[in-house]
């Protein structure tokens, strides 16, 4: 059991989000960063999608109100337990009354607390995030306040870790992505990629846009060049997904994320594919963002390169069990 | 950008990548029910489909979502063209639901705009806009919202130029060719000409979402606040 002490608000309970339940308008949701949500529940032998904290503001803290076996990942927040720096990604045994903070972000965005075990709220409509809008999921339907108890599922094996517990080489560091000062996002040209004019297809790629003030679990506003149409078709409304990336009129671009709508209607120029929204999601107010358009086997083949990572890291993980074994 | 992309082709119009786990079908259609009876004709069809998480209807186009990106792309495309050019519709036993709406006042800020907008007496915007038996073309935005086809041309207004940040659940709104009713709080840039008192989405009830493409909804005057 873990007790909420501190939160400006914006954390809540999220796993990896919704599947199936487009035919209802109802979305996603889900850990912004997704990498990170899986990491640490790998790094605690927990199924990858099992529910955990998606901090996006800090000063966080909360306590151990019992021995729990924790990780923490994401963001770079000179988190400390009682005191102790812990380095994300980490994983360590807090001991009861313990207290978890998580300070100043010094890199990315948005941390994750993983419990042993997984998060114990209900799962419903075939997952246990929190729906913010609809106002259910997680932990009763909304973000998570002080003094909220959240319980970790029971484990029967306890766990075996180093007393001090044992850390990764951060995700940003093991699968780089940077062009310059920017982080770099492929993109799967959409619908109207052709109605924008070849100025705007070039800036597209050749620019950097920031992530402006206006950005949330919907989705981010950037500020960057115009991006003109030369030819405007009428759309009707369609789906939309994660990653798309919208150009209302005024030509300043979107990316609709975790709890965007279902559907919408604004020309898109392309989307981001799956294995770099977790790249968006460590990306705040000011960041430097820049676009490369792939082709489908691209997007493809760094899915697959996201897959033998975690393969990779989970078999580092067991070695390292292993090895604690032996020495114990 | 890379020519030799398919998406960038012209003779690929009706269909376009949303990610590589996404689709969307966009035939050259009129929009109207008979179109949008197609489409979900291709819904219960491409649904089945192995690898197809779920097929979901938009405003007379398709989305398919999958649960692994399709390793033909080609097969599909030609799979979907095939079937709208069945031409099979589906008619769909929908249900009809009344929907009382207090039209003005508080939750209705906009009426007077739109009565303006359009040149008629806001009387008869409010008698207008309850005569139809509107259609559910589809189910999106936000959870249990319902795209509805049936809106009076005489009621087509542009959307506002500021949109509202916040329009609690059950408003009921115009904008363009469209009308409907919000199912939950959310930003909003329609006008809204009143409010009705409907649990559009329930996660403790299955299904969650009270209406179905094809269901159908009659707006009742439950008041008038000019």
């Amino acid at each position: 059991m873990i007790e909420i002490i501190t939160t400006p608000g914006l954390a809540s309970v999220q796993d990896l989000g919704r599947d199936g339940q487009y035919f209802q308008g109802l979305g996603r949701a889900g850990a912004m960063d997704p990498l990170a949500l899986r990491l640490g529940n790998l790094m605690l032998g927990n199924p990858q999608g099992a529910a955990g904290i998606e901090v996006q503001m800090t000063p966080f803290a909360l306590r151990f109100l019992a021995d729990q076996t924790f990780a923490l990942t994401g963001a770079e927040t000179g988190a400390t337990l009682d005191g102790q720096p812990l380095c994300a990604p980490w994983a360590m045994t807090a001991k009861a009354g313990q207290v978890l903070s998580l300070g100043p972000v010094r890199q990315g965005c948005r941390a994750y607390i993983a419990l042993q075990g997984g998060l114990d709220v209900p799962e419903i409509l075939g997952a246990r995030s929190t729906q913010l809008r609809e106002g259910f999921g997680g932990h009763e339907g909304r973000w998570l306040r002080a003094g909220d108890q959240l319980q970790a599922v029971a484990v029967s094996a306890a766990p075996l870790l180093p007393a001090r517990g044992f850390g990764l080489t951060p995700p940003g560091v093991a699968l780089p992505a940077r062009e310059g000062d920017a982080v770099l996002l492929r993109v799967l040209p959409a619908a109207e990629y052709t109605d924008f004019t070849p100025d705007a297809r070039r800036a597209f790629e050749a620019e950097t846009f920031r992530v402006s003030r206006q950005f949330n679990r919907a989705g981010y506003r950037l500020e960057g060049p115009d991006l003109a149409l030369h030819a405007g078709r009428e759309l009707r409304s369609h789906g939309v997904v994660p990653g798309v990336v919208q150009v209302p009129p005024g030509g300043q671009a979107i990316i609709q994320l975790a709890d965007a709508a279902t559907m919408g209607g604004y020309p898109k120029i392309g989307t981001v594919i799956g294995a770099d929204l977790w790249r968006i999601g460590q990306a705040a107010a000011g960041a430097a963002l820049r676009f490369r358009c792939v082709s489908l086997s691209e997007a493809l083949a760094a899915e697959a390169e996201l897959e033998t990572y975690f393969a990779q890291v989970a078999q580092a993980l067991s070695a390292r069990a292993a090895r604690h074994l032996a020495w114990s | 950008m890379k020519d030799e992309h398919p998406m960038a082709g012209q003779a690929l119009r009706d269909i376009s990548l949303l990610g590589s786990k996404a689709l969307i079908f966009e035939p050259e259609c009129p929009f109207d029910l008979a179109s949008q009876r197609r489409i979900w004709a291709m819904a219960e069809a491409a649904g089945q489909w192995p690898g197809v998480r779920e097929a979901v209807p938009g405003m007379t186009n398709l989305t398919l979502l999958f649960d692994t990106a399709p390793a033909d792309i080609e097969a599909l495309s030609g799979a979907l063209r095939a079937l709208w050019d069945s031409g099979i519709e589906r008619q769909v036993p929908g249900r009809l639901l009344e929907v009382e709406i207090a039209y003005g006042g508080p939750g209705g800020p906009h009426l007077a705009d739109v009565a303006a907008a359009t040149g008629l007496s806001v009387a008869a915007v409010v008698e207008i806009h309850s005569a139809p038996v509107y259609t559910v073309f589809a189910v999106g935005s936000h959870a249990g919202y319902c795209y509805l086809g049936g809106l009076d041309p005489r009621l087509f207004v542009p959307r506002r130029k500021v949109p509202l940040v916040s329009l609690p659940g059950g408003s009921l709104s115009v904008a363009g060719m469209q009308t409907g009713v919000s199912a939950s709080a959310g930003p909003s840039g329609w006008h809204t000409i009143g409010t009705a008192d409907v649990a559009f989405f329930d996660p403790r009830r299955d299904p969650a979402a009270l209406l179905r493409p094809g269901d159908q909804i009659r707006f009742v005057v439950g008041g008038l606040t000019e």
